[in-house]
């Protein structure tokens, strides 16, 4: 029997005024989020940001205290999650593991009490898709990580789901199988048109799954962005220092679009500051925004503690006058001045477009620096 | 001696005194049993299988096994139903309801069985609690008869012997991953089909644990078996009581105990056995 996928389509999510509480710890605080259909939204956050609070009001397990749950415009926070057409991809899977990969992916189908040659040919469909057809008679326990995850997203799918929650999906697979996992899966939920939130702690999954981040922290919503957008213009220190690697360093504003540096220089920003003078300021550059130079004006002088080869990229460390630390990150191939450790170096700031400036003080985000690191 | 050979043989040193209890007092008692068991005569003359003939060819006998062995199922059985929801009722509270259930559930098994099965006496009896109540509120007319049937021995058993089937039931279903009952939720299945389809099939490794341990103990508890089923009920251990120390007939009782052991374990070993080859993907333990 041939089955098509057009009959899949992805459900839009609307939360308004989310607010829940665990006694009187607040998980989530005015949490307003609109997901349309077929995107593929990630929550991301460090642990404890009410992420995964997030996902489970969505699912239907818990109720928020306040705020509502809409699904194409209906409300759901009365509907159980086992009516609520939502495909889970579990951490650990959460296979059961006294059946085969077959049964495993029919178990929701048959729940629905559907005819038994319609659950054949579906799950065949679904293993065919996810590329295990000839593990159907397995049992989980006798498949790898990957292969798992598989059949955990088969399993999902098979119900036709409008919304599929996926929380830390990849967190169990080995660092070089997980690049290749998010593509693949990626491109599953792609193909199914369904609307899809990945929760998960690390960046790197949610800038190359996502179509659309949120950023969480301490219960609240920081961004909502595109992957490109929260890497180049984050809203925030926590952000900036949340996604991807940056340097931080901290100034005064002098003018209305300069900034003296504690490292040395001034800087001129090309554009507006938008603070008054004499202002302490945290401005966040990016390694690979940063190059090896001369003394030109507004160039950093830095001693240099450390190279790191990367494979594609090589890192170099260096602590300016102020004792600051400033990440290079330059393409191995371009055979830059090789800087000894030891030696000063100056450097320079190539895009100053692509430079953040905040007012938040740097040590209210060192710790979550050092996490994303 | 090898130096290896040495050294596993020092290492078997402390386990001399048990096996020596175990050699004295199991083994050589079993190895009389069939000796005297293989006697033609009360009086020890001639050997032969006479008294595993005269089991066989017996029919009352025979009834005596299988209501022995039925008695273990139903107890068995009749914990089990009662271990399942104590056990989700366990698993969904918080600590301080955790407490008070495993200090319920242990509660009788810090008594002896004796005791126990003199309250249910108490319980049961012409003019015990349940009878007076029921006569005063006017519910029953006349004394009903509770203490001395098949019914009040297997309710007392199932009572005595619940916390050896609740303890593994619990134990197994803790273990469970709640993301499994979870996950099934999310797929759309009811209640109802959760427990059967996910936490059944993954928790018998405790209920069939639990399931030998009460149906060999019920089986064999002489004690509740005589003072709560009366002389009228006739089971293997009365039984082998009787022809062995009432009718002192020691080779046919000799008999009786070594079927009655065989066909205990047997029934333990095939369950066992067949529980392994069904249960796939969970953990046994």
């Amino acid at each position: 029997m041939e089955l098509a996928l057009s009959d899949v389509r992805g459900l839009s999510l609307d939360l308004k005024g989310i607010g829940h509480a665990f006694g009187a710890t607040v998980a989530l605080d005015e949490i307003d989020l609109t997901v349309a259909a077929g995107e593929l939204i990630a929550l991301l956050g460090p642990s404890g940001c009410g992420k995964t609070t997030m996902l489970q009001i969505i699912a239907g397990f818990l109720r928020p205290s306040r705020g509502e749950v809409r699904f194409d415009g209906a409300r759901v926070e009365h509907i159980p999650a086992n009516r609520r057409r939502i495909g889970m991809v579990f951490q650990n899977y959460a296979l059961f593991p006294h059946l085969t990969v077959f049964e495993n992916v029919a178990y929701g189908l048959r729940a629905r009490k559907t005819a038994k040659d319609v659950v054949a040919a579906k799950v065949e469909q679904m293993l065919g898709l996810a590329q295990m057809a000839s593990f159907a008679r397995r049992l989980p326990g006798e498949l790898s990580g990957g292969q798992q995850q598989r059949v955990a997203l088969a399993r999902a799918l098979a119900i036709d789901p409008g919304l599929v929650l996926l929380d830390e999906p990849f967190s169990a697979l080995d660092k070089n199988l997980r690049l290749d996992m998010q593509i693949e899966i990626k491109s599953l939920l792609k193909t199914f048109g369904v609307t899809s939130i990945i929760v998960t702690h690390d960046q790197e999954e949610a800038l190359s799954m996502a179509d659309r981040i949120v950023v969480l922290n301490k219960g609240r919503i920081e961004q909502i962005d595109s992957p490109d957008a929260l890497y180049d213009r984050p809203a925030s220190l926590f952000i900036s220092s949340f996604i991807g690697h940056t340097n931080l360093l901290r100034g005064t504003v002098t003018d209305a679009d300069r900034v003296q540096l504690d490292a040395g220089p001034e800087i001129d920003l090309g554009r507006s500051a938008q603070r008054r003078r004499g202002t302490p300021v945290t401005i966040s550059v990016r390694p690979e925004n940063i190059t090896f130079g001369a003394e030109w004006p507004g160039a950093i002088l830095v001693t240099i503690r450390a190279t790191v080869p990367l494979g594609a990229v090589s890192v170099t460390e260096g602590v300016t006058a102020s004792g600051e630390a400033v990440k290079v990150s330059q393409a191995r191939a371009a055979g830059l001045a090789k800087a000894q450790v030891g030696e000063t170096a100056w450097l320079a700031i190539s895009d100053v477009s692509r430079v953040s400036i905040f007012s938040t003080p740097v040590d209210d985000v060192s710790k979550h620096q050092q996490r994303s690191v | 001696m090898t130096p290896a050979s040495t050294t596993a043989s020092r290492q078997m040193l402390p386990v001399i005194p048990l096996a020596a209890l175990f050699l004295a007092a199991f083994v050589l008692p079993l190895i009389a049993l069939v000796a005297i068991s293989l006697f033609r005569t009360p009086q020890f003359a001639e050997l032969s299988l006479a008294q595993y003939l005269r089991f066989f060819s017996d029919p009352f006998s025979i009834k005596v096994l299988t209501d022995t062995v039925w008695l273990g199922t139903e107890v068995a059985l009749a914990t089990l139903i009662l271990a399942y929801p104590l056990a989700l009722v366990y698993a969904a509270s918080g600590q301080l309801m955790r407490t008070l259930i495993t200090f319920l559930i242990m509660l009788p098994l810090l008594t002896s069985t004796v005791v126990r099965t003199f309250a249910w006496i108490v319980l049961l009896g012409r003019d015990g609690i349940i009878n007076t109540t029921m006569l005063s509120l006017g519910l029953w007319q006349t004394p009903a008869r509770l203490l001395y049937t098949w019914e009040g021995m297997v309710l007392a058993l199932t009572q005595i012997q619940l916390p050896l089937m609740a303890l593994p039931v619990i134990n197994s279903l803790l273990r469970l991953d709640g993301n499994l009952t979870r996950a099934a939720e999310g797929l759309g299945a009811s209640r109802a089909r959760i427990f059967i389809t996910i936490i059944l099939p993954l928790t018998l490794p405790g209920a069939i644990a639990g399931w030998l341990l009460v149906f060999a103990a019920a089986a064999t508890a002489f004690i509740t078996q005589t003072l709560v089923g009366g002389g009228r009920i006739i089971l293997m251990p009365s039984y082998i009581y009787q022809q062995a120390v009432g009718v002192q007939d020691w080779p046919f009782s000799a008999a009786l105990s070594l079927i009655f052991t065989l066909a205990v374990t047997g029934i333990v070993f095939a369950v066992g056995a067949l529980s392994r080859r069904y249960v796939r993907g969970v953990d046994a333990a």
